[in-house]
């Protein structure tokens, strides 16, 4: 045990960081090529959410051949059987290596799999290896913005300002579309009947859950995205295909994005949320799925373009901490999803139902009743 | 660095461990009868991420901690630093560090035979303290193309080659490194610099390697890990790893370079120095050990057995980040299987989700902490299960492998790993140490790990298990001190036949001659727990009677007379069996939990209201 004196200084900061709900914001995005390539933009340009901003060739796969196992001859003697040398550019079925004998009437010819150059002939291992001709990648602007800065050789970065907005957790990767909002009433489950060919390219916003039917409805109606509050875990595995192990996200190709904004289970979309995505209807978004919850935490974000109001930049209210006032969001059981207000927050550890001794927050729930809950338990609301 | 004062002048020692959420400090000073003991802690979160982007930061609050209860002045006047040697004011006579900020050192490792050389170097790289994020041989079945893509998508901080014993196949261990250069990866930290490539394959194609990997990766080529099959000489290939490591992964992780240059011995990766503090029982009480962190996203699992120091990671089994990864891998019936309550499946699955996306949380109540503390049994039984698939004899060694193509196939052969013979389990990690009640950790670990015979349980009482490991490198009398006075928590010690009690026939006859005097006699029939009071640091006689064919460790039926030490829970009696086997109806199995949970008074007495 410790010793009687043992002093244990104030834990870490115990609250998950709040996620971001703004009205108005100045949002800069980088945009980057994973290899270094040419940027197509220029600084002070404009760009739309499908503008091309850098474009690089990402070299093709090796094609690797067993030259000495196709041909039967012996590894240190590859070289002799050779057609075509390192460097050469190479077409799919055009012969690499081997002979013909017995009057012709035998012939052995490895041939090129692939179009691509010839990148390695060795002795060694018997293995000639052909790559493929390299592969375009383009990376687009994502968001309606201007170009603020240029990364020489491998991207640029684009400012708008926006309403952004982030979720808890999400599937898919960038998208755009038209804000819909299918629901006003923040405890309605979203089904099938909700979702029809109209709501084709748009991102549908509200209700508390979407179900496996909506989901699978979405898909076929081709929606650009869903934003609600919650869903159910077998249910995205329904949808996914497969079961997450770990929260990191936005690769997915399910048909659309989805971004969640409370949590797994039935849960009411925060009113703060649906007021603003509802002030903004009608008008075009970016959406992402992606989410990693480890290292570097990134969570699904919708960005909304627009020029009505003077931008704010974001003060860091994480930085100043909880204090009495401070608007939060219960994100454990008992009171999961219950927002509410900071009353105090007593310096003494407490112990809970649990029987662990904990830092706690007392809190004036919006209903007025007050509960204590330990303080790694609820989340500031930016606003 | 600077000059260090010789141990046994030093006054103060300040450890700290920078872990990928916090970073926590932990302050050590030499009392006036000479033993060192650990005084105060400091916590703050750990600034690898962005905005930030230097760990130093975290280092600095948490210390400023640590002077802030002490009054104690440790940080540098111009902040960048700590003060070393102590000058009879401030500063400290020693500052180590452990790491697993960003992930911790995550490498890839290639052999040709999965089984053997692909083997020995996964275990020479998780002796390093390495997460190995993937293994590549010649001989696994994915085709070459999607062995290329996967290599490419990696991103790994350094690859270690193994493959090939002297003298023996050169072709595959250069079609791998082909391989390799083919696939091109890239570092994950620091994407313009050269990735480390260890090589450690069979010498006579060192030339071979060079010629391929040396000009586009930092090649450092070392002695072969299998020279002969007979052999596994790891040493030289985590060394090459500890010096890569610091070289060229570490000086590229934010805030790194100066961290270095704070410390006064090498920063250590935090499995290792945790490894390092299980050795240290191990060797102090001369007994074979499994220690255990059961951390948020990973479970590294230690054992010392005849000696043998052997380290699994499972990189995806940990209690918040990666609670879902062990509701994938162990399926939801397992988890429910160890609760005593009725609650909507669905409901379990959407809390445990729920954990994963908001990994920070508590449980407030106690269904919550029930919940958590079943998942904990199941990452450690697979965590368990893992080690003992590396913990294994060497593979291929014996008179039967048949060899074809110049590579030997494999031999499959079994854990050496017998809990009979484990006597110690130690566990340390947040939710271990932050059970409300020490006996819930103690049936967590025994629970999962299944102890056989007499079992020592141990546990880290705030987190400095790694702290302790580094110290242990420079001043092991300092880190002995601390680790057996502040640090290591005395559970008690488990009693439990190995095999299948019958409920209705006497499975175990105990008699405890106490160190007050009196004598204890205890009978329980099979399938029950009890718990007798021994405090920590007291050691009763014991006579054990195992029923027929139950075995104690003296063989089955034979009654064996040992000492057994006290923990602040006591002795705990087991009778349930090995394996434990729980009932399969659902009516049924929730009230043996409850009998079970009763009679160690696990939980508070809500447990047997709860209904969801």
């Amino acid at each position: 045990m410790p010793a009687k004196d043992v002093k244990v200084a104030k834990e870490a900061h115990a609250y998950t960081p709040g996620l971001k709900i703004k009205r108005s914001l100045r949002v800069r995005k980088l945009r980057r090529l994973p290899i270094r390539g040419e940027v197509l933009v220029k600084v002070g340009e404009e760009v739309d959410f499908e503008t091309p901003i850098a474009r690089a060739m990402i070299p093709g796969d090796p094609q690797v051949l067993n030259a000495v196992a196709k041909l039967g001859i012996e590894r240190g003697s590859l070289e002799e059987y050779m057609k075509v040398k390192v460097g050469d550019k190479v077409t799919e079925g055009q012969d690499l290596a081997g002979f013909t004998a017995m009057f012709g009437f035998w012939k052995n010819w490895l041939k090129s799999p692939v179009d691509g150059t010839v990148e390695t002939i060795s002795p060694v291992s018997g293995q000639i290896i052909v790559r493929e001709d390299p592969v375009p990648v383009v990376v687009r602007s994502f968001i309606r913005g201007r170009i603020v800065e240029i990364m020489e050789d491998e991207g640029a970065y684009v400012e708008t300002d926006a309403a952004y907005i982030q979720g808890i957790f999400g599937v898919g990767g960038e998208a755009h579309g038209e804000i819909h909002i299918i629901s006003e009433d923040t405890t309605e489950k979203i089904t099938e009947a909700h979702i029809s060919e109209e709501h084709r390219g748009k991102i549908l916003v509200g209700g508390s859950l979407v179900t496996r039917d909506a989901l699978h409805a979405a898909v076929k109606a081709g929606v650009a995205g869903i934003v609600t509050g919650g869903i159910i875990d077998v249910d995205l595995e329904d949808l996914l295909g497969y079961e997450i192990g770990v929260a990191i996200t936005g690769q997915e190709e399910v048909g659309f994005t989805l971004m969640i904004t409370e949590g797994f289970g039935e849960m009411a979309m925060n009113s703060r949320t649906l007021n603003l995505l509802k002030e903004f209807e009608g008008e075009e978004a970016a959406i992402n799925g992606a989410t990693q919850i480890r290292a570097g935490v990134l969570r699904p974000e919708i960005i909304i373009p627009h020029k009505r109001a003077v931008v704010v930049e974001a003060e860091d209210e994480l930085s100043s901490g909880m204090k009495p006032g401070t608007k939060i969001r219960i994100i454990r059981e008992p009171y999961f999803g219950a927002l509410g207000e900071v009353v105090s927050l007593p310096i003494e550890l407490q112990e809970v139902e649990s029987e662990s001794s904990v830092r706690v927050i007392e809190i004036e729930l919006e209903s007025g009743e007050r509960v204590i809950v330990p303080r790694a338990n609820v989340e500031i609301i930016e606003t | 660095m600077t000059q260090r004062k010789p141990t046994e002048e030093m006054e103060y020692i300040l450890a700290t461990d920078v872990g990928s959420t916090t970073t926590k400090a932990r302050f050590f000073k030499k009392m006036e009868n000479g033993e060192w003991r650990f005084v105060v802690a400091g916590e703050t979160p750990t600034t690898v991420e962005a905005p930030y982007e230097d760990v130093t930061m975290g280092v600095k609050n948490a210390v400023r901690e640590v002077e802030e209860l002490t009054g104690h002045k440790i940080l540098a006047e111009d902040g960048e630093g700590i003060i070393t040697p102590y000058n009879g004011v401030s500063g400290v006579d020693l500052y180590c560090t452990t790491s697993s900020a960003g992930g911790g050192l995550q490498m890839m490792v290639t052999g040709v035979i999965k089984r053997m050389t692909g083997e020995s170097a996964e275990r020479s790289a998780l002796g390093a303290g390495a997460i190995v994020m993937e293994i590549f041989a010649t001989n696994d079945k994915r085709p070459i193309h999607k062995k290329i893509q996967q290599i490419r998508n990696l991103r790994p901080d350094m690859i270690l080659m193994a493959g090939g014993t002297d003298g023996g196949t050169i072709s595959h261990v250069v079609n791998m490194a082909e391989l390799i250069k083919s696939a091109d990866p890239k570092p994950r930290l620091g994407s313009m610099f050269q990735l480390p490539i260890v090589y450690a394959g069979n010498k006579d194609a060192t030339e071979n390697i060079k010629s391929i990997l040396g000009e586009e990766f930092a090649l450092s080529c070392i002695e072969n890990i299998r020279p002969v099959l007979e052999v596994e000489n790891t040493e030289p290939a985590r060394r090459a790893i500890h010096e890569l490591f610091m070289e060229h992964v570490m000086s590229h992780a934010p805030g790194y370079g100066k961290l270095m240059k704070w410390t006064d011995v090498d920063i250590m990766p935090t499995p290792v120095g945790e490894g390092m503090a299980i050795q240290l029982i191990a060797d102090r009480y001369n007994r074979n050990v499994i220690g255990v962190g059961l951390g948020g996203a990973t479970t590294n699992i230690y054992s010392i057995f005849d000696k043998r120091f052997v380290r699994s990671v499972s990189a995806n089994l940990g209690m918040s980040y990666s609670i879902c990864n062990v509701l994938k891998e162990t399926g939801l019936e397992n988890i429910m299987r160890w609760l005593p309550f009725d609650i909507d499946s669905s409901a379990v699955r959407n809390r445990l989700r729920n954990k994963m996306i908001r990994p920070t949380t508590i449980p407030q109540t106690l269904q919550e902490l029930v919940i958590e503390h079943a998942v904990a049994r199941e990452a450690l039984r697979l965590g368990l299960v893992h080690h003992r698939s590396i913990a294994t004899t060497l593979k291929g060694v014996r008179g039967d492998v048949a060899f074809l193509r110049g590579i030997t196939t494999q031999a499959i052969q079994e854990s050496y790993i017998d809990m009979m013979k484990i006597d110690i389990v130690a566990g340390t990690g947040g939710l271990l140490s932050h059970a409300p009640r020490r006996v819930q950790s103690l049936m967590i670990l025994n629970d999962a790990f299944l102890t056989e015979g007499v079992t020592m349980m141990f546990q880290d009482s705030v987190f400095m298990m790694p702290h302790l490991g580094v110290l242990s490198t420079v001043y092991r009398d300092a880190a002995w001190n601390v680790f057996d006075k502040d640090c290591l928590v005395r559970l008690g010690t488990i009693v439990a036949p190995n095999g299948e009690p019958d409920p209705s026939e006497v499975a175990l006859d105990i008699t405890l001659e106490m160190p007050d005097g009196d004598t204890v006699k205890e009978s329980l029939k099979g399938g029950e727990l009890k718990k007798i009071i021994l405090p920590e640091r007291q050691v009763a006689q014991a006579t054990i009677q195992p029923g027929k064919a139950l075995d104690i460790g003296a063989g089955p039926g034979q009654e064996l007379v040992t000492s057994i030490e006290g923990g602040v829970v006591g002795v705990v009696l087991d009778t349930r069996g090995r394996p434990l086997v729980l009932p399969e109806d659902s009516e049924t199995r929730k009230a043996t939990l409850l009998k079970w949970i009763g009679a160690l008074d696990m939980y508070p007495e809500k447990i047997f209201e709860e209904e969801a």
